[in-house]
């Protein structure tokens, strides 16, 4: 330190309390970044290459570690903490096999843009490349399945890049980042960068509201015969204030609100406005709404495949408004007229804002959508998530019918695995609240639900978390029942059995034929033993009588459950928008189809 | 639904136009894995990056310029840019082919063999395309041309029914015409 600078130290305001700097190990720096980062929780499990970090983990109490059973399920117990709280998720995994379990997580949370920071172990630095034990090019593997990775490359940078890390997992479109660190970086020792001292890249900045954009869009929204407001779950990871917004702007201006399966909960299913979920299995009124409105104002959303169906078909009469922080989600599938790039939040308050100044201004006229109000009456007086009742046998609807009536009241989330129990999940469990709903949109992966339904848990103790499952799904990753039972989190595995892998078999029906290859579950577990091998609590109903009582039960009981609802084997999910077709031709219940109904082009889209 | 459809959900029907070259320069934080990440998401596509140049332009700042030629639809194109501004470790995406201020230059060696008139007509059309003979044999020269990638592609094509052999290039460079800079 030359003169000159121990003067100026000199002169430097008296530091801050312990601001001496002291050198920690690399571990010491971690934990340190993630407690200055605010995490509470970390879902991990240990290995050879971050023994060092679990060392560090056991001399200070101020981090839970919630120990998985396989990698994979710590991510998706992350995703569960991030989505349900709002925070990022934390994942600690060793190097190898500890991280390759991990990629499915990760590819998880990048297509639903999920914030999670996931720590993998690495072999020493003079071990890299050398086939050691334990080595895989874990940033190699991950940078197509993260928003951004690092190889640590020595302790003095660990702390700034855990807390870029950690910038880059929250801001702008949110995503997964893995820190691998060298377990040699573990061990040296270096100086602590604090938060406020780390580098920051930008990642997407939050553009400025542009008031003459917002100006033309709302010029659009009062002159619409025919509007509707399509939402994604970019208003859910915007956060509270995006759903406050939303419904601002809804009660504002009577617009219908649809949202996709990520969506939903932003907007309240008990408002008379709201249109219920689109897409493939989305209602009647939604679909219709969409494929007949003149102005769709699309929020947070990414026009999906599962969403427009066939492109060319794709809301053909409308003017397109699409709000997104990431530019490159618009124009992308379908080409919308306006592009607003920005955080939904700002972006909806604007637009409620310049609506209000209008109205003291300019008289609106609220007839003009009226008769698109009583059309929209029309198609929901179809009831499109209608089902045919069964007297001895529960239909899968009917199970969720229940299971949402007698939760009503309680502080409920709802995870789920994938396939029809999910669809049925969202079309018959209403959400009126953000960050209720947890499910895997974008990847689709099945066993997602029970290790999400524990990271949810760990986050909210005293509510109550129900994993609407499959019973092939649920068998993915039916280990993680050993983490719930360990850590004492009450989860309710609520399994729709049908003995199939019903999704598929739904398919093959619709698509190939009625040749049922491979889609029939055999040789399934007695899933109530099966809870009681891990320690939980088995239940299982068979009748509709005798459904409420069970779920009661399986609600009023503090541990977690493995719920075995049997249910009627060959029922598909409707309405069904077939890969290949149009908005408009919706496939209904008590509808036969053959494998001719759709083209050669929709069967190949799965 | 019965009549067979031609139309398939995915964008292959889109009113996209015909594929194009095109030319991005795309100025990155200096790190490693950095040029992984741009030509991983171009390659992930399927598209084949036909030309490649990077180097640190900047030290100070640790910035690098990569420039890429490559062939899509506009609409690709427009997809690729944008994705690739999404990177983190990205500045900035420069569309060297439509932006009016932008210069490009090529470097490309090229190997001729021949006798007796149209060793003489390959002579007389690198002199047209200021093409510099740096190796000479009796029945070969070594042609050093610099230029935008159409006169090189020019050249090339002139070249080859006078005995071309062998061509090395090194890929397109790119920097801002004017006083402002990338
Ligand atoms: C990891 C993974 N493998 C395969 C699939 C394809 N897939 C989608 S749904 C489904 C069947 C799910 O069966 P189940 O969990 O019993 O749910 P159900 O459809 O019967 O309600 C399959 C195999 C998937 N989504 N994820
Ligand atoms: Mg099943």
């Amino acid at each position: 330190m030359s003169a000159q600078t121990a003067e100026q130290l000199k002169q430097a305001p008296p530091p801050r309390a312990q601001a001496r700097p002291v050198l920690k190990s690399g571990a010491d720096l971690l934990l340190d970044a993630l407690e200055e980062q605010g995490v509470e929780v970390i879902f991990g499990y240990p290995g050879g290459a971050v023994l060092p970090i679990y060392d560090a983990l056991f001399r200070r109490d101020t981090i839970r570690h919630v120990l998985v059973r396989h990698e994979q399920g710590a991510v998706h117990a992350a995703e569960g903490y991030a989505r349900s709280t709002g925070k990022a998720g934390v994942v600690l995994v060793t190097s190898g096999p500890g991280a390759t379990n991990a990629v499915t997580g990760l590819a998880d949370a990048l297509l639903d843009s999920i914030p999670i920071v996931c720590i993998t172990g690495q072999v020493a630095r003079p071990l890299i490349g050398t086939d050691a034990f334990q080595e895989c090019d874990t940033v190699g593997i991950t940078r197509s399945c993260t928003k951004y990775n690092y190889l640590v490359p020595s302790a003095h940078k660990l702390a700034t890049i855990v807390h870029e890390a950690f910038h880059i997992a929250r801001n702008g479109r949110p995503g997964p980042v893995v820190v691998d660190i060298p377990k040699d970086v573990q061990f040296e020792e270096a100086l602590y960068t604090a938060r406020a001292d780390a580098q920051k890249r930008n990642c997407i900045v939050k553009p400025p509201v542009n008031s003459f954009q917002i100006e033309q869009i709302v010029d659009l929204m009062r002159h619409a015969h025919r509007p509707v407001i399509y939402t994604g779950g970019g208003v859910i990871n915007s956060g509270r204030a995006a759903s406050e917004a939303l419904r601002a702007l809804a009660r504002e201006t009577g617009f219908p609100v649809t949202s996709t399966l990520m969506g939903l909960g932003a907007f309240p299913a008990s408002d008379p406005q709201w249109l219920g979920m689109l897409g493939m299995h989305g209602s009647f009124e939604a679909n219709s709404a969409m494929h007949d409105c003149d102005l769709m104002i699309a929020v947070g959303a990414r026009f999906d495949d599962r969403v427009t169906g066939r492109l060319d078909a794709f809301s053909p009469g409308s003017k397109k408004v699409h709000i997104d922080i990431d530019p490159s989600s618009i124009n992308k599938n379908v080409r919308v007229d306006f592009g607003v790039v920005g955080d939904c939040a700002e972006v909806l308050d604007a637009l409620v804002e310049e609506w209000r100044r209008r109205n003291a201004q300019e008289d609106y006229e609220f007839a003009r959508t009226r008769s698109w109000r009583s059309r929209i009456n029309e198609w929901r007086a179809k009831k499109s998530f209608g089902y045919e009742r069964a007297q001895n046998a529960i239909k899968p609807q009917y199970a969720i019918e229940r299971l949402f009536a007698l939760t009503r009241g309680r502080d409920v989330y709802v995870t789920t695995e994938v396939g029809q129990h999910q669809m049925w999940a969202a079309q018959h469990f209403h959400f009126d609240q953000p960050n209720r709903w947890m499910t895997s949109g974008g990847l689709g992966t099945m066993g997602y639900g029970l290790p999400a339904a524990i990271g949810v848990q760990a986050a909210h103790p005293d509510a109550l978390v129900i994993d609407i499952a499959g019973d092939a799904s649920v068998q993915m990753t039916m280990q993680e029942m050993s983490t719930a039972v360990q850590h004492e989190l009450p989860v309710k595995i609520f399994i729709l059995n049908n003995a199939y892998l019903g999704m598929v078999r739904q398919w093959q029906e619709l698509l190939h034929g009625g040749r049922y290859s491979h889609s029939y579950s055999a040789s399934l577990p007695d899933f109530v033993k099966l809870a009681e091998a891990y320690g939980g609590v088995g239940i299982r109903a068979e009748t509709p009588d005798e459904l409420d009582a069970k779920i009661m039960e399986m609600i009023e009981v503090r541990r977690p459950v493995l719920f075995d609802c049997v249910v009627t084997q060959e029922e598909n999910v409707f309405p069904m928008i077939p890969s290949g077709a149009a908005h408009n031709e919706m496939l209904f219940g008590g509808h036969h189809v053959t494998g001719d109904e759709v083209s050669d082009e929709g069967k190949a889209l799965v | 639904m019965t009549e067979p459809l031609s139309q398939s959900v995915y964008p292959v029907t889109r009113e996209e136009g015909a594929e194009t070259e095109v030319i991005l320069a795309a100025i990155v934080d200096n790190e490693p894995g950095v040029l992984a990440r741009v030509v991983g998401l171009i390659s992930a596509r399927g598209y084949n990056i036909e030309s490649l140049t990077v180097a640190e332009t900047d030290v100070e700042k640790h910035a690098s310029r990569i420039t890429i030629v490559t062939r899509g639809t506009p609409a690709k194109i427009d997809q690729i840019k944008l994705q690739l501004g999404r990177l983190v470790p990205v500045r900035r995406v420069i569309d060297v082919t439509n932006e009016a201020d932008a210069l490009e230059r090529e470097l490309a060696l090229i190997k001729v063999v021949g006798a007796g008139e149209e060793r003489i007509e390959s002579m007389r059309l690198a002199e047209i395309f200021r093409a510099r003979p740096i190796d000479t044999t009796h029945s070969s020269f070594v042609f050093e041309i610099t230029g935008a990638r159409d006169k090189i592609n020019a050249f090339i094509d002139l070249m080859r029914p006078l005995g071309l052999k062998e061509i090395s290039r090194t890929g397109v460079l790119s920097i801002r015409r004017g006083v402002e800079s990338d």
